[in-house]
Protein backbone atom coordinates (compact mmCIF):
# COMPACT_ATOMS: atom_id res chain seq x y z
CA UNK A 1 0.00 0.00 0.00
CA UNK A 2 3.25 2.38 0.92
CA UNK A 3 4.59 1.53 -2.26
CA UNK A 4 1.76 2.59 -4.21
CA UNK A 5 1.71 5.97 -2.54
CA UNK A 6 5.27 6.68 -2.86
CA UNK A 7 4.72 5.60 -6.75
CA UNK A 8 2.52 7.79 -6.99
CA UNK A 9 4.08 10.42 -5.51
CA UNK A 10 6.85 10.18 -8.32
CA UNK A 11 4.54 10.15 -11.53
CA UNK A 12 2.71 13.29 -9.62
CA UNK A 13 5.60 15.10 -9.46
CA UNK A 14 7.72 14.49 -12.80
CA UNK A 15 4.28 14.44 -14.91
CA UNK A 16 1.37 15.57 -13.80
CA UNK A 17 2.55 18.45 -11.45
CA UNK A 18 6.12 18.92 -13.42
CA UNK A 19 7.41 21.81 -11.42
CA UNK A 20 9.32 23.79 -14.75
CA UNK A 21 6.23 23.14 -17.02
CA UNK A 22 2.96 23.01 -14.71
CA UNK A 23 4.32 25.16 -11.38
CA UNK A 24 6.66 27.25 -13.05
CA UNK A 25 9.39 27.08 -10.45
CA UNK A 26 12.92 26.80 -10.85
CA UNK A 27 13.11 29.04 -14.66
CA UNK A 28 16.44 30.99 -14.50
CA UNK A 29 18.05 27.73 -14.73
CA UNK A 30 15.59 26.24 -17.44
CA UNK A 31 16.32 29.11 -19.35
CA UNK A 32 19.91 29.67 -18.38
CA UNK A 33 20.85 25.72 -19.33
CA UNK A 34 19.30 24.78 -21.54
CA UNK A 35 21.21 25.07 -24.81
CA UNK A 36 23.52 22.45 -25.07
CA UNK A 37 22.04 18.68 -24.05
CA UNK A 38 25.18 17.65 -22.20
CA UNK A 39 25.51 20.68 -19.69
CA UNK A 40 21.34 20.59 -19.55
CA UNK A 41 22.07 16.58 -18.13
CA UNK A 42 24.77 17.74 -15.67
CA UNK A 43 22.35 20.38 -14.34
CA UNK A 44 20.08 17.67 -14.07
CA UNK A 45 21.87 15.25 -12.02
CA UNK A 46 22.88 17.85 -9.86
CA UNK A 47 19.62 19.39 -9.23
CA UNK A 48 18.15 15.58 -8.56
CA UNK A 49 20.83 14.97 -5.81
CA UNK A 50 20.71 18.56 -4.44
CA UNK A 51 17.11 18.26 -4.37
CA UNK A 52 16.98 15.09 -2.51
CA UNK A 53 19.22 15.96 0.22
CA UNK A 54 17.71 19.27 0.94
CA UNK A 55 14.02 17.81 1.27
CA UNK A 56 15.99 14.79 3.55
CA UNK A 57 17.62 17.69 5.61
CA UNK A 58 14.81 20.50 5.56
CA UNK A 59 12.10 17.56 6.76
CA UNK A 60 14.44 16.93 9.93
CA UNK A 61 15.27 20.30 10.88
CA UNK A 62 11.13 21.42 10.65
CA UNK A 63 10.42 18.77 12.66
CA UNK A 64 12.97 17.97 15.15
CA UNK A 65 14.17 21.92 15.67
CA UNK A 66 11.33 24.18 14.26
CA UNK A 67 8.32 22.58 15.57
CA UNK A 68 8.93 21.65 19.15
CA UNK A 69 10.42 25.20 20.09
CA UNK A 70 7.47 27.06 18.34
CA UNK A 71 9.53 28.62 15.50
CA UNK A 72 7.81 27.87 12.41
CA UNK A 73 8.19 31.67 11.33
CA UNK A 74 12.01 30.74 11.13
CA UNK A 75 11.28 28.48 8.25
CA UNK A 76 12.39 30.81 5.28
CA UNK A 77 15.48 31.81 7.14
CA UNK A 78 16.47 28.15 8.15
CA UNK A 79 15.77 26.73 4.55
CA UNK A 80 17.67 28.84 2.77
CA UNK A 81 20.75 28.69 4.91
CA UNK A 82 20.58 24.80 4.71
CA UNK A 83 20.36 24.87 0.90
CA UNK A 84 23.15 27.21 0.91
CA UNK A 85 25.31 25.25 3.13
CA UNK A 86 24.52 21.86 1.58
CA UNK A 87 25.28 23.10 -1.92
CA UNK A 88 28.54 24.19 -0.68
CA UNK A 89 28.75 21.20 1.26
CA UNK A 90 28.15 18.69 -1.64
CA UNK A 91 30.29 20.98 -3.90
CA UNK A 92 33.54 20.22 -1.31
CA UNK A 93 32.51 16.72 -1.14
CA UNK A 94 32.44 16.02 -5.02
CA UNK A 95 35.44 17.74 -5.89
CA UNK A 96 37.44 15.68 -2.46
CA UNK A 97 35.72 12.06 -4.33
CA UNK A 98 35.69 12.31 -7.69
CA UNK A 99 37.28 14.81 -9.32
CA UNK A 100 35.32 13.84 -12.76
CA UNK A 101 32.27 14.64 -11.56
CA UNK A 102 33.62 17.80 -10.21
CA UNK A 103 34.57 19.02 -13.81
CA UNK A 104 31.52 17.84 -15.43
CA UNK A 105 29.01 19.43 -12.44
CA UNK A 106 31.13 21.89 -11.28
CA UNK A 107 30.02 25.30 -12.53
CA UNK A 108 26.17 24.08 -12.17
CA UNK A 109 26.61 23.30 -8.19
CA UNK A 110 27.12 27.23 -6.45
CA UNK A 111 23.72 28.05 -9.38
CA UNK A 112 21.57 25.57 -7.55
CA UNK A 113 21.19 27.69 -4.55
CA UNK A 114 19.20 30.41 -6.44
CA UNK A 115 16.87 27.57 -7.80
CA UNK A 116 13.48 27.82 -6.43
CA UNK A 117 12.59 24.54 -7.33
CA UNK A 118 15.13 23.46 -4.32
CA UNK A 119 13.53 26.09 -2.23
CA UNK A 120 9.78 25.03 -3.16
CA UNK A 121 10.26 21.58 -2.56
CA UNK A 122 11.26 22.12 0.93
CA UNK A 123 8.43 24.26 1.28
CA UNK A 124 5.82 22.06 -0.56
CA UNK A 125 6.76 19.13 1.57
CA UNK A 126 5.75 21.40 4.72
CA UNK A 127 2.92 22.26 3.11
CA UNK A 128 1.44 18.88 1.79
CA UNK A 129 1.63 17.55 5.65
CA UNK A 130 4.20 15.34 5.14
CA UNK A 131 5.57 16.50 8.40
CA UNK A 132 3.36 15.15 10.36
CA UNK A 133 2.29 12.18 8.03
CA UNK A 134 3.32 8.64 8.79
CA UNK A 135 6.69 7.85 6.52
CA UNK A 136 7.00 11.39 5.70
CA UNK A 137 10.57 11.26 5.80
CA UNK A 138 10.46 8.90 3.12
CA UNK A 139 7.50 10.89 1.52
CA UNK A 140 9.08 14.19 1.56
CA UNK A 141 12.83 12.66 -0.14
CA UNK A 142 10.77 10.62 -2.40
CA UNK A 143 8.75 13.96 -3.70
CA UNK A 144 12.36 16.06 -3.93
CA UNK A 145 13.53 13.18 -5.96
CA UNK A 146 10.31 13.35 -8.48
CA UNK A 147 10.70 16.97 -8.17
CA UNK A 148 14.49 16.91 -9.72
CA UNK A 149 13.49 14.06 -12.23
CA UNK A 150 10.72 16.20 -13.94
CA UNK A 151 13.38 19.50 -13.66
CA UNK A 152 15.70 16.61 -15.55
CA UNK A 153 13.12 15.77 -18.32
CA UNK A 154 11.94 19.31 -18.95
CA UNK A 155 15.58 20.26 -19.08
CA UNK A 156 16.64 17.91 -21.16
CA UNK A 157 13.74 18.00 -23.51
CA UNK A 158 14.00 22.13 -24.00
CA UNK A 159 17.03 21.68 -24.76
CA UNK A 160 16.48 19.22 -27.46
CA UNK A 161 14.69 21.89 -29.53
CA UNK A 162 16.81 24.66 -28.58
CA UNK A 163 19.99 22.84 -30.18
CA UNK A 164 17.77 21.90 -33.07
CA UNK A 165 16.27 25.95 -33.17
CA UNK A 166 20.15 26.63 -33.83
CA UNK A 167 19.58 26.30 -37.38
CA UNK A 168 15.89 27.17 -37.85
CA UNK A 169 15.09 30.28 -39.68
CA UNK A 170 13.06 32.31 -37.30
CA UNK A 171 12.67 36.15 -37.63
CA UNK A 172 15.36 38.17 -35.90
CA UNK A 173 13.71 39.69 -33.31
CA UNK A 174 12.03 36.65 -31.90
CA UNK A 175 15.57 34.88 -31.82
CA UNK A 176 17.17 33.90 -28.09
CA UNK A 177 14.64 34.28 -25.43
CA UNK A 178 11.40 35.32 -27.24
CA UNK A 179 11.10 31.89 -29.28
CA UNK A 180 12.62 29.34 -25.90
CA UNK A 181 9.10 30.89 -24.03
CA UNK A 182 7.29 30.37 -26.64
CA UNK A 183 8.16 26.99 -27.21
CA UNK A 184 8.00 26.45 -23.45
CA UNK A 185 4.64 27.26 -23.80
CA UNK A 186 3.75 24.52 -26.34
CA UNK A 187 5.61 22.16 -24.31
CA UNK A 188 3.91 23.17 -21.54
CA UNK A 189 0.66 22.80 -23.02
CA UNK A 190 1.50 19.33 -23.98
CA UNK A 191 2.43 18.60 -20.31
CA UNK A 192 -1.44 19.68 -19.59
CA UNK A 193 -2.17 16.16 -20.91
CA UNK A 194 -0.92 14.48 -18.15
CA UNK A 195 -3.23 16.52 -15.90
CA UNK A 196 -6.06 14.01 -16.77
CA UNK A 197 -4.17 11.35 -14.85
CA UNK A 198 -6.06 9.64 -11.85
CA UNK A 199 -3.77 8.36 -9.33
CA UNK B 1 19.60 64.17 -11.95
CA UNK B 2 21.72 61.01 -10.94
CA UNK B 3 19.16 59.66 -9.02
CA UNK B 4 16.69 59.94 -11.52
CA UNK B 5 18.46 57.93 -13.79
CA UNK B 6 18.96 55.35 -11.51
CA UNK B 7 15.34 54.68 -11.18
CA UNK B 8 14.13 55.24 -14.17
CA UNK B 9 16.59 52.36 -15.84
CA UNK B 10 14.75 49.91 -13.89
CA UNK B 11 11.71 50.60 -15.56
CA UNK B 12 12.89 50.50 -19.57
CA UNK B 13 16.70 50.59 -20.28
CA UNK B 14 17.26 47.61 -17.56
CA UNK B 15 13.92 46.02 -16.90
CA UNK B 16 15.03 43.40 -14.52
CA UNK B 17 12.24 40.73 -16.55
CA UNK B 18 12.20 42.03 -19.92
CA UNK B 19 16.27 42.93 -20.58
CA UNK B 20 18.01 41.40 -17.93
CA UNK B 21 15.64 38.06 -17.63
CA UNK B 22 16.09 37.38 -13.94
CA UNK B 23 13.34 37.10 -11.32
CA UNK B 24 11.25 34.97 -13.83
CA UNK B 25 9.36 32.33 -11.44
CA UNK B 26 7.42 34.84 -9.70
CA UNK B 27 6.25 36.84 -12.55
CA UNK B 28 4.97 33.88 -14.63
CA UNK B 29 3.54 32.21 -11.56
CA UNK B 30 1.47 35.15 -9.77
CA UNK B 31 -0.42 36.72 -13.12
CA UNK B 32 -3.25 34.87 -13.37
CA UNK B 33 -4.71 38.35 -12.21
CA UNK B 34 -3.77 41.88 -11.78
CA UNK B 35 -4.75 42.03 -7.96
CA UNK B 36 -2.12 38.80 -7.51
CA UNK B 37 0.24 40.62 -9.68
CA UNK B 38 -0.07 43.96 -7.72
CA UNK B 39 0.27 42.55 -4.41
CA UNK B 40 3.42 40.51 -5.73
CA UNK B 41 4.87 43.67 -6.63
CA UNK B 42 4.41 45.28 -3.74
CA UNK B 43 5.87 42.32 -1.76
CA UNK B 44 9.00 42.10 -4.10
CA UNK B 45 9.39 46.28 -3.87
CA UNK B 46 8.93 46.40 -0.05
CA UNK B 47 11.87 43.75 0.12
CA UNK B 48 14.57 44.81 -2.57
CA UNK B 49 14.74 48.51 -1.34
CA UNK B 50 15.06 47.21 1.92
CA UNK B 51 17.83 44.63 1.41
CA UNK B 52 19.17 47.18 -0.88
CA UNK B 53 19.13 49.56 2.28
CA UNK B 54 20.74 47.29 4.92
CA UNK B 55 23.17 45.71 2.28
CA UNK B 56 24.66 49.08 0.87
CA UNK B 57 24.90 49.97 5.07
CA UNK B 58 27.17 46.66 5.84
CA UNK B 59 28.94 46.66 2.79
CA UNK B 60 31.99 48.26 4.11
CA UNK B 61 31.70 46.07 7.36
CA UNK B 62 31.40 41.96 5.71
CA UNK B 63 34.25 40.43 4.28
CA UNK B 64 34.29 39.64 0.57
CA UNK B 65 34.29 36.17 0.60
CA UNK B 66 30.90 35.59 2.85
CA UNK B 67 28.82 38.75 1.26
CA UNK B 68 26.27 36.14 -0.15
CA UNK B 69 25.08 34.12 2.55
CA UNK B 70 24.91 37.17 4.60
CA UNK B 71 22.67 38.81 1.73
CA UNK B 72 20.93 36.04 1.41
CA UNK B 73 19.93 36.50 5.22
CA UNK B 74 19.15 40.28 4.76
CA UNK B 75 16.32 39.07 2.10
CA UNK B 76 15.02 36.66 3.83
CA UNK B 77 14.41 38.35 7.01
CA UNK B 78 12.65 40.81 5.49
CA UNK B 79 10.67 38.36 3.09
CA UNK B 80 10.07 36.93 6.82
CA UNK B 81 8.65 40.42 7.31
CA UNK B 82 6.40 40.35 5.12
CA UNK B 83 5.34 36.45 5.10
CA UNK B 84 3.94 37.83 8.97
CA UNK B 85 2.69 41.27 7.83
CA UNK B 86 0.31 39.49 5.04
CA UNK B 87 -0.65 36.37 6.40
CA UNK B 88 -1.74 38.91 9.87
CA UNK B 89 -3.52 41.40 7.75
CA UNK B 90 -4.26 40.15 4.43
CA UNK B 91 -5.40 36.60 4.74
CA UNK B 92 -6.72 36.14 1.21
CA UNK B 93 -3.51 37.19 -0.57
CA UNK B 94 -1.73 35.17 1.71
CA UNK B 95 -3.44 32.48 0.58
CA UNK B 96 -3.65 32.71 -3.07
CA UNK B 97 -0.23 33.72 -3.38
CA UNK B 98 0.89 30.27 -1.30
CA UNK B 99 4.16 29.48 -1.29
CA UNK B 100 5.48 32.46 -3.91
CA UNK B 101 5.75 34.58 -1.08
CA UNK B 102 8.81 32.67 0.49
CA UNK B 103 9.85 32.16 -2.67
CA UNK B 104 10.63 35.93 -3.09
CA UNK B 105 13.38 34.92 -0.82
CA UNK B 106 15.33 32.75 -4.29
CA UNK B 107 14.16 35.64 -6.27
CA UNK B 108 17.33 36.75 -8.32
CA UNK B 109 16.31 39.81 -9.31
CA UNK B 110 16.75 40.85 -5.38
CA UNK B 111 20.38 39.40 -5.24
CA UNK B 112 21.30 40.14 -8.36
CA UNK B 113 20.75 43.93 -7.08
CA UNK B 114 22.36 43.12 -4.01
CA UNK B 115 25.47 41.99 -5.68
CA UNK B 116 25.58 44.32 -8.36
CA UNK B 117 24.33 47.77 -6.75
CA UNK B 118 23.47 48.05 -3.53
CA UNK B 119 27.20 46.72 -2.49
CA UNK B 120 28.77 49.12 -4.51
CA UNK B 121 26.57 52.16 -3.96
CA UNK B 122 25.68 54.78 -1.66
CA UNK B 123 22.06 53.89 0.40
CA UNK B 124 19.98 57.32 -1.61
CA UNK B 125 21.15 55.23 -4.05
CA UNK B 126 20.44 52.39 -3.67
CA UNK B 127 16.98 52.78 -2.75
CA UNK B 128 16.28 54.77 -5.96
CA UNK B 129 17.48 51.44 -7.73
CA UNK B 130 14.93 49.82 -5.98
CA UNK B 131 12.19 51.65 -6.49
CA UNK B 132 12.44 51.74 -10.18
CA UNK B 133 13.76 47.86 -10.22
CA UNK B 134 10.45 47.11 -8.11
CA UNK B 135 8.57 49.95 -10.57
CA UNK B 136 9.21 48.06 -14.15
CA UNK B 137 9.21 44.83 -12.14
CA UNK B 138 5.37 45.07 -10.97
CA UNK B 139 4.92 47.24 -14.52
CA UNK B 140 5.82 44.11 -16.62
CA UNK B 141 3.89 41.81 -14.51
CA UNK B 142 0.95 44.27 -14.42
CA UNK B 143 0.91 44.06 -18.46
CA UNK B 144 1.02 39.91 -18.50
CA UNK B 145 -1.75 39.50 -15.63
CA UNK B 146 -3.92 42.29 -18.01
CA UNK B 147 -3.61 39.61 -20.78
CA UNK B 148 -3.70 36.52 -18.79
CA UNK B 149 -6.67 37.53 -16.47
CA UNK B 150 -9.10 39.01 -19.69
CA UNK B 151 -8.38 36.03 -21.55
CA UNK B 152 -8.10 33.28 -19.45
CA UNK B 153 -10.81 34.26 -17.05
CA UNK B 154 -12.67 36.78 -18.71
CA UNK B 155 -12.03 39.20 -16.02
CA UNK B 156 -10.73 42.40 -15.16
CA UNK B 157 -10.04 43.88 -11.79
CA UNK B 158 -11.78 40.77 -10.32
CA UNK B 159 -15.41 42.05 -12.72
CA UNK B 160 -16.75 39.48 -15.48
CA UNK B 161 -16.11 41.53 -18.86
CA UNK B 162 -18.08 39.77 -21.49
CA UNK B 163 -20.76 37.99 -19.49
CA UNK B 164 -21.90 34.43 -21.21
CA UNK B 165 -18.64 34.29 -22.93
CA UNK B 166 -16.35 30.94 -21.82
CA UNK B 167 -12.45 31.90 -21.53
CA UNK B 168 -9.79 30.10 -22.80
CA UNK B 169 -8.36 28.42 -19.87
CA UNK B 170 -4.99 27.64 -21.02
CA UNK B 171 -3.77 31.29 -20.85
CA UNK B 172 -4.60 31.09 -16.85
CA UNK B 173 -2.46 27.91 -16.47
CA UNK B 174 1.56 27.85 -17.26
CA UNK B 175 1.24 27.43 -21.50
CA UNK B 176 -0.66 30.80 -21.28
CA UNK B 177 1.84 32.59 -19.17
CA UNK B 178 4.96 31.02 -21.19
CA UNK B 179 3.43 32.19 -24.64
CA UNK B 180 2.31 35.52 -23.67
CA UNK B 181 5.78 36.62 -22.06
CA UNK B 182 7.40 35.01 -25.13
CA UNK B 183 5.23 37.85 -27.09
CA UNK B 184 6.18 40.30 -24.44
CA UNK B 185 9.69 39.49 -25.34
CA UNK B 186 8.96 39.67 -29.37
CA UNK B 187 7.67 43.01 -28.89
CA UNK B 188 10.02 44.43 -26.97
CA UNK B 189 13.19 43.35 -29.33
CA UNK B 190 11.23 44.60 -31.90
CA UNK B 191 10.85 47.90 -30.43
CA UNK B 192 14.17 48.58 -29.16
CA UNK B 193 15.49 47.11 -32.80
CA UNK B 194 13.27 49.67 -34.72
CA UNK B 195 14.98 52.72 -31.74
CA UNK B 196 18.22 51.38 -33.17
CA UNK B 197 17.53 51.77 -37.12
CA UNK B 198 16.62 55.85 -36.36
Amino acid sequence: MEVKILFGILISTIFINNYVLSQMLGLCPFLGVSKKLDSALGMGLAVIFVMSMASFFTYLVYKFILMPNNLEFLRTISFILIIASLVQLVEMVIEKVSPSLYQALGIFLPLITTNCAVFGVALLNVKSGFVTAELGLLKSVVQGFGAGLGFTLALLLMAGIRERLELARIPDNLKGLPITFVTAGLLALAFLGFSGMKI
Amino acid sequence: MSLWQEFKKGIWAKNPILILGIGLCPTLAVTTSISNALWMTLASTFVLVGSNVIVSLIKDVIPSHVRIPIFITVIATFVTVVELTLEAFQPGVFHSLGIFIPLIVVNCMILGRAEEFASKNGVLLSIFDGLGMGLGFGLTLFVLAFFRETLGANKLFGLTLIPGMEPSSAMILAPGAFITLGLMLWAMNAINSRKKEK
